[in-house]
């Protein structure tokens, strides 16, 4: 075999090559598209996990947004946390201001112990489906139904259906405050509250909106609307509509008053010390994780 | 060769076993739930009070729109609430809720069975007594008729259908009202015919019921330009859609009404109806309702009082037997099932079927499609139901409306052929649903 | 009262349709073509098919297993029908550490590795043959002679098939009609009486399959007869063109896999259209690339070329061939 034709090839795919290069080079340059730089910086600095809790179309489309934003008070990275966030104003030349972290809360308590099964559902494995066939397959037409819509959306794997209760749990480490869940529950049950340092958190772990008799009668840990938290509660932190309670975190100052005087045991403090043997304390499954 | 629609279709075992009972009364229930909103629109508005001594046929919620029906009394009795009532779904619907004592007419109503045949109605006398009796279609869809019967301005019908079909299995309610009231529902397309202003008009009737073909034929000889036509059985073929295309080979086109094309499909209940409401001013306030199930001690048809509970009627066919797993309003392809029985009877209750409870959970579904193409082949819209499956589970809503999910009508052929068992048509329901939600929001 | 009862989204009622049913109809309609084949090469086939069947279903429980950790699949019938239209595509003595390989690549390579059933772009079976055909070219093509090798395995005596013998004598310059003395008469390949892969030989035991696979509605015609009419009518023409040097239709469909691939091969719900539209164009691609590979291109045989190179078309087809919806508006 002669080495000539080793040469030709070397020398013919080299040229090949070059004039590709060229071509590429003037291709790439006529179609170049202007953009900011700070969009790439602003994302590097993002969490990177297009969870969509900014209300933008995953990251690049909230760095887009933001850089072209003149005011960006009303823009915040749930995931991120006010870290994150105040790097990402800090490439703009902007002062951030300081959110609290929040953090998701199920409010229904109704585990099959409380809340009687009336019917099964054998259908597509989905919340949405299932609310817009029917309310539930419990005496409730609020509470949960355990099909983990919530779980799907959860970018963070910060959600799980506890298998005794048939509810969802939420993991405090994992879980950003992005919103998804919220949004994905079509009973709305699921909200977003103020994240206390140590995780603490009280709230009325219920949405049934039916008279007392009638609430009580297809949960056992259901708001009866009896406003007994709303008297007791010192800071006013408590309103009663349409025979529910509503404890407003900002006002909230987690004194546990309101927890110990529920007769349905409906309000759930999390993450408190065990208080002196008294009441019987609902245990939440979200400890022993 | 008989005529039929020429795309898509199913056959589902018939199992129409209460095809040879009679209709029978029900007995009056001592309590009615009357839900104020049975028919597809705005709900209708209560006129009564707690309190309140009503008749039978007296008007206890009105209309609140075009779109939407009157609400008489079924029974004659007090208004016991006018409270929420748990209604099939488990959620809590507004009601009316009446306690029944005796059973005295309203004494406009002509309650004597004699055939009324004359009529010198025009067109609006028609469709105002039509909308005063609160007639609304009783295959199933409940939609007000006398919008269907005031044509759009610039529209004209020229043949006026009449659905017969009774293609979902099991149902023989219209079955038995064609044996028993064909010269009622003969006068009622006449009625139809008049304020349509149609020559016209054509009752399609499958031919698994071929005494009730060869009855009405016979019978339809006395009355001018109406015509009975057998149809092949095939399933959804009492879908409006397949109906037009089945008898006058028309196709509507998507997104468009049979008006479209020159036409109007009532059902033969709605024509009875109709017939009732304009001849012998007897509102809408009973019903045939089919109770039939493999296992039920007896199946039947009954003549049903609007608000009775479900539960009676179950009782009067024997009671629900301890094997039954499940109980649906409706056909088995696209009744819905209930989450209580104490639910009342409405307009739009055709049937109530019982499941046994091998029978009433599905077959879990396996891992994968396997791109089979049955759920493209059996689709009488022509859609791809794998396809808006997938898209509605990833929520590609933009996909999804291009690939015409609203066109998809929800009769369940597909998830019916499915041999992975994947709950096809309940991602597709709930893809419609979100789509629907976002062409809304554009036009706001 | 006491049992709570079931509350789902309709429809209530199911055909009773299901996956593995239709898979077991095909296993059923493949066995005419496993007799045959069995009648003719003996021993060999046996032990080439049992080996296939053997290896695909062991790599699926394994990759499943171990490799996804998910729950095995095996009683789908869905890699028996892998591995016995692999055996089909392969010669009765192709040793058995060979089909072994096949069956690693048709299932690890042409299923697993796209996400198992449903979702490979390509027929595994073909993948497999195809890449023992690129790589072990003189095993793949050295084929027993039928009867004469029944007690046979390894050692079996083999031969040229029809399809090597035209495509050799044409291309020395000879014509039909001096090559017509070498090849078996249309009744031989019929009833299968040639050398050939496993499967492909006796047209009339595919065809009893065909009918088997209409009558239960596990495949609708159009793709079968849209591969057959489409090479029957592209030969035919290149046949009355020229008579001499061109093979007649009828030989071009009763030789090699054109009845394997147009009734099983092609078929595979998986890696076919959607749409009897889509089956048309896709059964007319396979058809016209089968000839041009038999009648232009290298390989004496080319309908396992073909279904592959259309099976990449596929996600096409389905895009822009939709069923016509109902109440489409045409435009005017």
């Amino acid at each position: 075999m002669s080495y000539s034709i080793i040469l030709y090839t070397v020398l013919m795919l080299s040229a090949l090559g070059v004039v590709s290069a060229i071509i590429l080079y003037f291709v790439a340059q006529k179609f170049k598209v202007f953009e900011d730089p700070r969009i790439d910086e602003v994302e590097a600095v993002l969490p990177g996990a297009n969870c969509g809790g900014c209300g933008f179309p995953g990251c690049r489309g909230f760095a887009d947004a933001f850089v072209k934003a003149d005011d960006i008070s009303t823009m915040f990275c749930p995931p991120g946390g006010n870290e994150t966030f105040a790097a990402a104003a800090k490439v703009l030349g902007k002062e951030a201001i300081a959110q609290d972290p929040m953090i998701a809360v199920v409010r229904c308590s109704g585990s099959p112990e409380h809340r009687s099964r009336t019917s099964t559902y054998d259908g597509a494995q989905s919340c949405k489906i299932a609310t817009t066939l029917f309310s539930g397959d419990t005496g409730c037409q609020f509470g949960c139904l355990g099909l983990g819509d919530c779980v799907v959306v959860c970018k963070f794997d910060a959600i799980y259906i506890d298998e005794t209760t048939g509810l969802p749990v939420i993991s405090d480490e994992k879980c950003t405050a992005c919103g998804a869940c919220v949004k994905a529950c079509p009973k709305f049950i699921i909200e977003m509250r103020k994240k206390d340092p140590k995780g603490k958190r009280i709230f009325v772990s219920c949405i049934n909106k039916e008279k007392g008799g009638v609430a009580k009668k297809s949960c056992a840990v259901a708001c009866i609307g009896c406003g007994k938290c709303v008297k007791v509660c010192p800071h006013d932190a408590i309103t009663m509509e349409n025979n529910l309670a509503y404890i407003d975190y900002l006002k909230c100052k987690l004194c546990r008053k309101c927890v110990e005087d529920c007769p349905t045991n409906a309000i759930l403090e999390l993450h408190f010390p065990p208080r002196k043997p008294k009441v019987e304390v609902e245990v939440q499954p979200e400890k022993t994780e | 060769m008989l005529k039929t629609f020429t795309k898509g279709g199913v056959h589902p075992p018939e199992n129409k076993f209460s095809a040879n009972a009679a209709i029978e009364n029900l007995p009056l229930p001592k309590q009615v739930v009357i839900p104020i909103s049975q028919h597809i629109g705005a709900p209708a508005a209560a006129t009564v009070a707690k309190g309140d001594k009503v008749l039978v046929g007296q008007v206890i919620a009105k209309s609140s729109g075009f779109v939407s029906a009157n609400i008489h009394s079924s029974v004659s009795g007090t208004v016991a609430s006018l409270d929420a009532v748990l209604d099939s779904t488990g959620y809590k619907k507004p009601a009316i809720t009446i306690t029944v004592e005796g059973d005295e007419w309203l004494p406009e109503i002509d309650r004597s069975l004699e055939l009324k045949k004359e009529f010198s109605f025009t067109t609006e006398e028609i469709i105002a007594k039509v909308s005063a009796a609160g007639v609304v279609g009783l295959g199933g869809a409940t939609f007000p008729s006398h919008v269907k019967l005031s044509i759009p301005k610039g529209k004209k019908a020229d043949v006026l259908i009449i659905n017969g079909v009774e293609c979902e299995p099991y149902l023989t309610s219209d079955h038995r009202l064609m044996l028993e009231k064909a010269h009622e529902l003969m006068v009622g397309i006449e009625i139809l015919k008049k304020a349509l202003g149609v020559e016209h008009a054509i009752i399609g009737i499958e031919n698994n019921k071929p005494d009730a073909i060869s009855y009405l034929i016979k019978i339809a000889s006395e009355y001018k330009g109406i015509e009975v036509q057998g149809l092949k059985v095939k399933y959804p073929q009492g879908g409006e859609k397949q109906l037009i295309k089945a008898l006058i080979n028309r196709e509507v086109p998507s997104g468009g009404l049979p008006i479209d094309v020159g036409t109007v499909v009532h059902n033969v209940g709605t024509a009875v109806a109709v017939y009732d409401a304009v001849q012998k001013n007897k509102p809408l306030i009973e019903r045939v309702v089919t109770i039939t199930g493999k296992s039920l001690p007896k199946t039947g048809n009954f003549m049903v009082r609007i608000g009775t509970p479900i539960s009676q009627l179950i009782e009067a066919a024997g009671g629900l037997p301890t094997d039954t797993g499940k109980v649906v309003n409706g056909g088995p392809m696209m009744g819905k099932a209930l989450n209580t029985i104490d639910a009342p009877v409405t307009k739009g209750t055709s049937g109530v079927i019982s499941f046994p409870e091998k029978e009433a959970k599905r077959v879990p579904e396996k891992p994968a499609c396997i791109r089979c193409a049955k759920c493209v082949s059996v689709c009488p819209m022509g859609l791809e139901p794998f396809l808006l499956n997938r898209l509605s589970q990833r929520k590609i809503f933009d996909r999804l409306e291009a690939e015409k999910v609203l066109d998809c009508m929800e009769c369940g052929s597909c998830s019916f052929v499915c041999p992975a068992n994947l709950p096809l048509l309940d991602y597709i329901r709930l893809g419609k649903g979100e789509v629907n939600a976002i062409i809304r929001a554009r036009k706001n | 009262m006491n049992k709570l009862l079931a509350v789902s989204p309709s429809p209530h009622v199911h055909s009773g349709e299901s996956t593995s049913r239709l898979m077991y109809n095909v296993v059923l309609a493949l066995i005419p073509a496993l007799a045959v084949t069995i009648f003719y090469f003996g021993i060999g086939a046996l032990v080439v098919t049992a080996v296939s069947i053997v290896a695909c279903l062991a790599f699926e429980f394994l990759i499943q297993k171990y490799l996804l950790k998910v729950k095995p699949t095996i009683s789908d019938g869905s890699a028996l029908i892998t591995g016995l239209l692999l055996a089909f595509n392969l010669p009765s003595n192709l040793p058995w550490w060979i089909v072994v390989i096949g069956a690693l690549v048709s299932i690890g390579i042409g299923k697993m590795s796209f996400g198992g059933l449903g979702n490979n772009p390509f027929n595994p079976a073909l993948v497999g043959r195809v890449f023992l055909l690129i790589s072990f070219p003189v095993q793949m093509t050295s084929w027993p002679l039928p009867i004469q090798s029944r007690m046979a395995y390894l050692d079996a005596v083999t031969g040229a098939t029809p399809l090597a013998i035209v495509k050799e004598g044409l291309s020395k310059g000879e014509v039909m009609s001096q090559i017509a003395d070498k090849i078996p008469s249309h009744m031989q390949l019929f009833m299968g009486a040639v050398g050939g892969s496993l499967g492909e030989i006796a047209a009339f035991a595919l065809l009893i399959g065909f009918v088997w696979m209409l009558i239960t509605k596990v495949i609708t015609w159009h793709i079968p007869v849209s591969i057959i009419a489409t090479i029957a009518a592209f030969t035919g023409i290149l046949w009355l063109i020229n008579s001499e040097t061109n093979a007649d239709p009828i030989f071009h469909l009763l030789t090699g896999g054109v009845m394997l691939g147009a009734i099983f091969m092609a078929t595979d719900y998986v890696t076919s259209p959607m749409h009897p539209k889509g089956m048309w164009v896709f059964g007319i691609g396979i058809g016209v690339l089968t000839v041009i590979i038999r009648v232009w291109g290298a390989y004496p045989e080319g309908v396992s070329f073909a279904i592959l190179i259309m099976n990449a078309f596929v996600p096409l087809i389905n895009r822009y061939m939709k069923p016509k919806r109902f109440g489409e508006v045409r435009k005017v």
